[in-house]
Formats: C-alpha cells, sequence, structure tokens
C-alpha cells in the first residue's frame, strides 16, 4: 500500500511497535527481576529490583538438584531432536521425491498425530513403561519426544525438499561430480536451511514438555528441568522457593532466547511452512 | 506389441518397484514409532479403562464392562473439569484471534523495526511454558507481584474460581498469541496489494477493505490457526499446574486425568478420562474437517502432488 512517511506516522508506529515489545517482553522481564532479588526484598512487590544479588543463580548451581535437571534437559533434548530430524528427514524425502502407494495414509497419520492429546497417552504409557522397565529413564522421555515431534517434523522438511530444484544434482553430474560430490556440494547445502529450521522447532519442542516430564519420571536422575522446578523446595518448610524457581526459568529461556535471536527468520518460516496453501 | 516395448515397460515397473521399496524403508523407522507410541498404549488405554485397577490393591483387578465410564460421567467432577476446559478453550482461542489478527496486521504494516517486533514476539512462543507460568503465578502472588499489588488489598486472585481462570487464560494467551499471528501473517502476505490498493481508488474504507477482501482470502489460513490452537488449548495442562494445581474449581479434563492417576493411583479411571479426552478432541477435529471441508491443513500436502 502506498504509505507516506510523515512524522506523525512515524511516532504512530513507534508507539505500537513499543506496545507489542512490552507485551512479549514484560512477564520475561518480571521472571529475571525476581531472579536477581535477595531473599529479603523478593516480595517486595517491585518490578525493579531494589538491590541485585546473583545468590539464587549461585544457589541452584550449587546443588545437583538443577545441575542434573539441566544435564538431562540437554541431553534429552539434543538426542531427541537428533532422532526425530533424522527419521523425518528420511520420511520426507520419500513424501517429496518418490511415488508411492499410501502416502496420503502417511500424511493423513502423522497429521493425526500432531493432534493427538497426549494426557490420553500418560495412564498406558506410564504403565507400559514400567513393565519394560523404560520409566524413569532418558530413552523413557526421548521416545515419546520423537513421536509427537516427527508430524512437525515430516511437515516442514517435506516442504522445504519440494521446493529444492533436485535436476542440479544432475546437472552436476553431468559436468563430472561424482554423486558423491553432487550430494556434498549441491543437495546437502540446499537442504541445511530446512534441516536447521526444524532441528529448531522440534529442540524447542522437547525442550518445553512439561507433562510427559513429570508422569515419566519420578527421581532427580531424569528429572527435567520444567518437571524440577515444579517440585524445588526452599531452603526450609516455611521459605517459598521464589528465587530458585525464578532463576531456573531464566536459564532455560536463555536457550530459547538465543535462538530467537539468530534464526528468527528459519523459525517463522518454519512455523508458516505448508499452514498456507500456496 | 514389439519386444523393446516389453523390455522398456518392465524396466519402468522394475524401476517403480524399487522406487517404493526405497520409500518404505525411508518411510519406516518413523511410521514404527509414531504408531508404537501412539496407537498401541491407545489401544492398551482402551483395555485398562474396562477394568477396575487400583495401583495400591492390584490384586483386585477385574473386568469391570463400562463401569469406569459410568462411574465418570455421572460424578460431578467430570463435568465441571470438562466446563472448565471448553470455557477456557472457547475465551481463549477467540480472543488469541483478535489480538492475532492485530499483531499479524501490524507484524505486516509497520514502516520499520519489523525484524525487531518479529523476533520478539517470537520469545513468548519459545518460551518454556512452565517458566512463564511461574512469572504469572508470581506476578499475582499477593505481596510478592506487581500485578497483585494493584488489586484491592487482601485480594488473593489465584484462589478464587472465576479470577484464577482469568489468569489462566491470560497466560494461555500470552504464550501463544504470537503463534496464531504468524499462521495469519503468512496468509496475509498472500493478499495481493493491487487488490487493496484497487479497492482504496473504489472508495473502500480500511474496516470495508479488511472484512470484504483480507479477511475472506485469510480464510484457509485463519481455518488451520483456529483448529490447531483449538485443539491445543482443549490439552490446556502447564498452565493450570502451575497457575493453581486445578484448585477452587480450575482443573481442567487434563489435570482431571493426571490427578486421577498420580493422586488417587486409579488406572482404570484414570485411562476412562483419556479415553473421553480423546473422543472428544477426535469429535472436535472432526467437526472443524466436516465445516470447513477442504481448507482443512494436510489437504495442502496430500494435493500438491
Amino acid at each position: 500500500m502506498a504509505t507516506v512517511d510523515t512524522p506523525g506516522r512515524k511516532a504512530g508506529w513507534t508507539l505500537i511497535n513499543l506496545m507489542v515489545m512490552a507485551y512479549a517482553l514484560i512477564p520475561v522481564l518480571w521472571i529475571a527481576s525476581l531472579s536477581f532479588k535477595p531473599a529479603s526484598s523478593v516480595t517486595d512487590g517491585r518490578f525493579i529490583p531494589r538491590e541485585w544479588t546473583m545468590d539464587n543463580y549461585r544457589g541452584i548451581f550449587a546443588t545437583d538438584e538443577f545441575t542434573r535437571a539441566l544435564l538431562n534437559s540437554i541431553g534429552i533434548a539434543v538426542i531427541a531432536t537428533a532422532l526425530a530430524v533424522t527419521m523425518g528427514i528420511m520420511a520426507a524425502y520419500a513424501i517429496a521425491r518418490l511415488s508411492f502407494p499410501g502416502k496420503k495414509l502417511l500424511v493423513a497419520v502423522s497429521l493425526l498425530i500432531a493432534m493427538f492429546p497426549q494426557v490420553s497417552l500418560v495412564s498406558p504409557l506410564f504403565e507400559i513403561e514400567r513393565s519394560v522397565r523404560l520409566f524413569n529413564t532418558w530413552p523413557g522421555l526421548i521416545i515419546p519426544y520423537i513421536t509427537f515431534s516427527l508430524p512437525l517434523a515430516i511437515y516442514i522438511l517435506a516442504a522445504f525438499f519440494r521446493e529444492i530444484p533436485w535436476e542440479l544434482e544432475k546437472a552436476a553430474k553431468m559436468d563430472g561430480a561424482t554423486p558423491a560430490q553432487a550430494f556434498r556440494h549441491v543437495i546437502v547445502p540446499l537442504a541445511a536451511p530446512g534441516v536447521i529450521t526444524t532441528a529448531i522447532l522440534v529442540f524447542i519442542f522437547c525442550w518445553n514438555d512439561f507433562l510427559f516430564a513429570i508422569s515419566l519420571t519420578s527421581t532427580e536422575a531424569t528429572r527435567t528441568v520444567p518437571a524440577a522446578m515444579a517440585n524445588f523446595t526452599g531452603s526450609s518448610q516455611f521459605e517459598e522457593p521464589t528465587g530458585s524457581i525464578a532463576a531456573a526459568a531464566v536459564v532455560i529461556t536463555i536457550p530459547i532466547v538465543l535462538f530467537v535471536l539468530f534464526f528468527q527468520r528459519r523459525i517463522v518460516a518454519g512455523l508458516t511452512s505448508g499452514a498456507v496453501k500456496g | 506389441m514389439t519386444s523393446t516395448a516389453t523390455v522398456a515397460q518392465r524396466r519402468r515397473s522394475e524401476g517403480a518397484r524399487a522406487e517404493r521399496r526405497l520409500a518404505a524403508l525411508l518411510c519406516a523407522p518413523a511410521v514404527i514409532v509414531m504408531l508404537a507410541v501412539t496407537a498401541y498404549p491407545i489401544g492398551y488405554a482402551i483395555w485398562l479403562s474396562l477394568l477396575r485397577y487400583d495401583l495400591r490393591f492390584p490384586d483386585q483387578r477385574e473386568f469391570v464392562w463400562l463401569g469406569n465410564y459410568v462411574a465418570v460421567l455421572s460424578d460431578g467432577y467430570w463435568w465441571s473439569a470438562f466446563g472448565v476446559t471448553l470455557g477456557i478453550t472457547i475465551v481463549s482461542v477467540a480472543i488469541e484471534l483478535v489480538l492475532g489478527l492485530a499483531l499479524a496486521l501490524i507484524m505486516h504494516r509497520t514502516l520499520m523495526g519489523r525484524g525487531i517486533v518479529r523476533t520478539v514476539v517470537l520469545i513468548p512462543y519459545g518460551i518454556v511454558t512452565v517458566a512463564a507460568a511461574f512469572s504469572w503465578a508470581y506476578a499475582w502472588t499477593p505481596g510478592t507481584g506487581y500485578l497483585a499489588n494493584l488489586l484491592p488489598e487482601g485480594s488473593a486472585p489465584l484462589t478464587e474460581q472465576i479470577p484464577a481462570l482469568g489468569i489462566v487464560v491470560l497466560a494461555e494467551v500470552w504464550k501463544t498469541t504470537p503463534f496464531m499471528a504468524l499462521l495469519l501473517l503468512a496468509g496475509l502476505a498472500l493478499v495481493p496489494d493491487d487488490l487493496l490498493r484497487a479497492a482504496q481508488v473504489d472508495g473502500a474504507g480500511p474496516w470495508q477493505r479488511l472484512t470484504r477482501i483480507i479477511l475472506p482470502m485469510m480464510k484457509p489460513a485463519i481455518l488451520v490457526a483456529l483448529l490447531f490452537r483449538t485443539l491445543d488449548a482443549f490439552r490446556i495442562f502447564d498452565n493450570i499446574y502451575v497457575l493453581t494445581r486445578g484448585n477452587n474449581g480450575t482443573g481442567s479434563v487434563s489435570i482431571l486425568g493426571y490427578d486421577n492417576l498420580f493422586k488417587a493411583f486409579n488406572l482404570g479411571i484414570g485411562s476412562a478420562i483419556s479415553i473421553l479426552i480423546f473422543l472428544c478432541v477426535a469429535i472436535i477435529a472432526f467437526l472443524f474437517i466436516k465445516l470447513f471441508g477442504t481448507a482443512a491443513p494436510g489437504s495442502d500436502v496430500a494435493g500438491r502432488r
């Protein structure tokens, strides 16, 4: 649309943009503010701390409870992401490039799983995992994470793979490249953006999960950070663990903020791929 | 038929068979994992839901036909949780649609700082739900919170049903509106600028351009966003668990199912609730697809080749 950059218009847009940024950032800044308050003033209700301290961070990193949970979160999310993306690449390649019966069925099944109410699986998975000794183990969480991130992975990767000009591979071979060279120098660079996008979104999904994490774990040895936070207790019976929880919340938000800062475009492209016809 | 034709034909069918075999191999791991973790457990849940099965008294396990369903459906807890879930779903999705559309229009039209706005808006989407829920919980805790202190002295909104549900909706809307907005933004990008300019020349005001041109052209994007968010909102768990633990009549069906397993240790009743939630979600998805037909997601992927 034709727009005129009058100063008034600019000021109006600046105001609107600032409101959007306040909307998105205030709850995050608030939890960060809580995490820097000392125990003495954590209940003063002020948005900006009067005194600043790193005690809460020192506190959570001093105990096994949090460091172990952080390790679990990272390990489980990384392994689940790697496996889900690998399986997703294979299935998405088949969907985008090969013709085979049952393709529509596969797409329909993965769509159904994307809509599946995960809480319906909590009771049966709890019982099944206990009987096959997967309850309270890393694989016990990794397997459901793979399942529920596969539809997303297949969907995004198939959308990206359809856009790749695969003829370039043939052209490279005609120019004398070996199949391995053609794959490494032509196809991999073209496919990489889609794979990275998928990996980020799958990682965020695994990193975020709470329902499976509290249902399928029972000890600190396997609990991920979201589940550990819900179990935090204060240093005494009468003390609320507000500061520790706030600090833990900030720590697990850092990777998300980094992803968003560096991969904003990719995340938006991934979230909207295939959601709209065109 | 000449012999060269049959050779070519055979070679083609061999090629097709090889292609099929490769496709089966490539899809097998994903299909096996997806089915092993959903189809098999849901079947097992149906079986469990027909048993009297209390984890504290495993010896009294007994087949009771639909007894658990009768117990759940004739009980006030299920219906109040169902009402709460339905209420949260409808209210939060409606607010998200309006806010998301506004946010999408802002991101589409803004004169400057488009990159910054889009980056910042992704933070609520990406942040761990539990972490955000704690932020809201402390904000509304009397004494501790900057928002609770704006309320009259002595009010504790998280301990009363309606205010607590309002905060649950607020937390849910804050977190998921950006996702809605991004889906709508992608739909908005498909509306041709020429068309809008032509309408403007013909004298259509901003409101008319929105309701007569932009919204109708965005219909597929809106429906997809609504379907995904409705199903997602119906499964609400994390926010309620952190904000109220489901106390004071704020529990959703997911909370009820979880509590029956981990507080009451009743696997039979818990599984019956699981199956009922599954049926509710199936009905919602079915209604969406029935009502809106081809605009359903997936017809896109399936139809393009």
